[in-house]
């Protein structure tokens, strides 16, 4: 067994644990923490590959953006010390035999089939991956990065209409909970209005 | 490099994607849920590498799906986050069970 695969089949078992204690652990903390160093070993398992690339926009995306919006997400939401329930104990059982089932079938038809693996060696570089991306003619992806472009925007307006507060008009002298009501009554006049 | 059998690979990735299917199932918080979705797309961009690098070296099909898929997740997290917080905001709960009245 060469260093190679030791490397491989540590990084494999680092990505699964981790992401095991991601979904079985109770508290949403810890939870968002295993999934951040399960994020961190695929970025490993592409260095291995040496795909350096799709490794660098994995750190910079999943850890550096997704799994930071998500602690903030937590901490704006609930208590992270809290723990969660457990789920119920049949749901728990059904769900692991379900999964397990699902596993074995998908990896049993993966290991009757027989891959045929190319000859060429695999050469990719930044340059190579750019001026394929914005090709407009035989296996270029123009359209589709400029169909992405658009849904960023239209995601990017969607999350600031949808998270943005509803402006309140009441005299300061108001209480907070006359402050509430206000805004829950206003919130009603907006939908009967939109209906 | 290739003394490494592609079914191994494919072994992660499988396991990845039933963990994340796991948590789908048994989770009932909205954000564990949405973490759970992660894992599912990544054990997908997994897959595309792999085949790309093994099965078809001479193109870069598979990277440039792995790239988009990257984007398209960033936009639903935010999206979903953007849904979630304005959830709690109205009804103080993340929890899907207490968000029934969408259905109507």
């Amino acid at each position: 067994m060469t260093a190679s695969q030791i490397i491989f089949y540590i990084l494999a078992a680092f990505i699964l644990g981790t992401a095991i204690f991601s979904v079985t652990t109770t508290k949403i903390f810890r939870s968002a923490i295993w999934l951040l160093f399960s994020l961190i070993g695929i970025a490993g398992l592409y260095f291995w590959l040496e795909v350096e690339f799709i490794a660098a926009v994995q750190i910079v995306v999943y850890v550096g953006g997704i799994v930071v919006l998500i602690i903030f997400s937590i901490f704006l939401t609930q208590q992270s010390g809290k723990e969660m329930l457990r789920p119920p104990m049949m749901r728990g059982i059904a769900s692991v035999l379900a999964v397990l089932f699902g596993f074995a079938l998908t990896y049993f038809l993966i290991y009757k089939n027989d891959f045929k693996a190319g000859d060429k060696s695999f050469n990719w570089s930044v340059s190579k991956i750019g001026n394929q991306m914005l090709a407009t003619g035989e296996n270029g992806y123009a359209l589709p990065f400029e169909v992405v472009s658009i849904l960023l925007l239209a995601a990017m307006v969607g999350c600031i209409v949808i998270a943005i507060k509803v402006p309140v008009e009441v005299s300061s002298t108001g209480t907070k909970e006359q402050k509430q009501d206000n805004i829950e009554n206003l919130r009603d006049k907006q939908i009967v209005e939109g209906l | 490099m290739t003394d490494i059998p592609i079914s191994h690979f494919l072994f992660v990735s499988t396991a990845l994607f039933f963990i994340g299917m796991y948590g789908l199932f048994t989770r009932r918080n909205m954000i564990t849920m949405l973490m759970s979705i992660e894992l599912i797309l990544n054990s997908v961009n997994i897959n595309f590498v792999v085949f790309n690098k093994y099965l078809y070296p001479d193109k870069l099909d598979g990277i440039f799906f792995t790239i988009f898929i990257i984007t398209i997740a960033a936009a639903e997290a935010a999206v979903a986050i953007a849904i979630i917080i304005n959830l709690y905001r109205s009804h103080r709960s993340i929890d899907v069970e207490t968000a029934e009245e969408m259905k109507y």
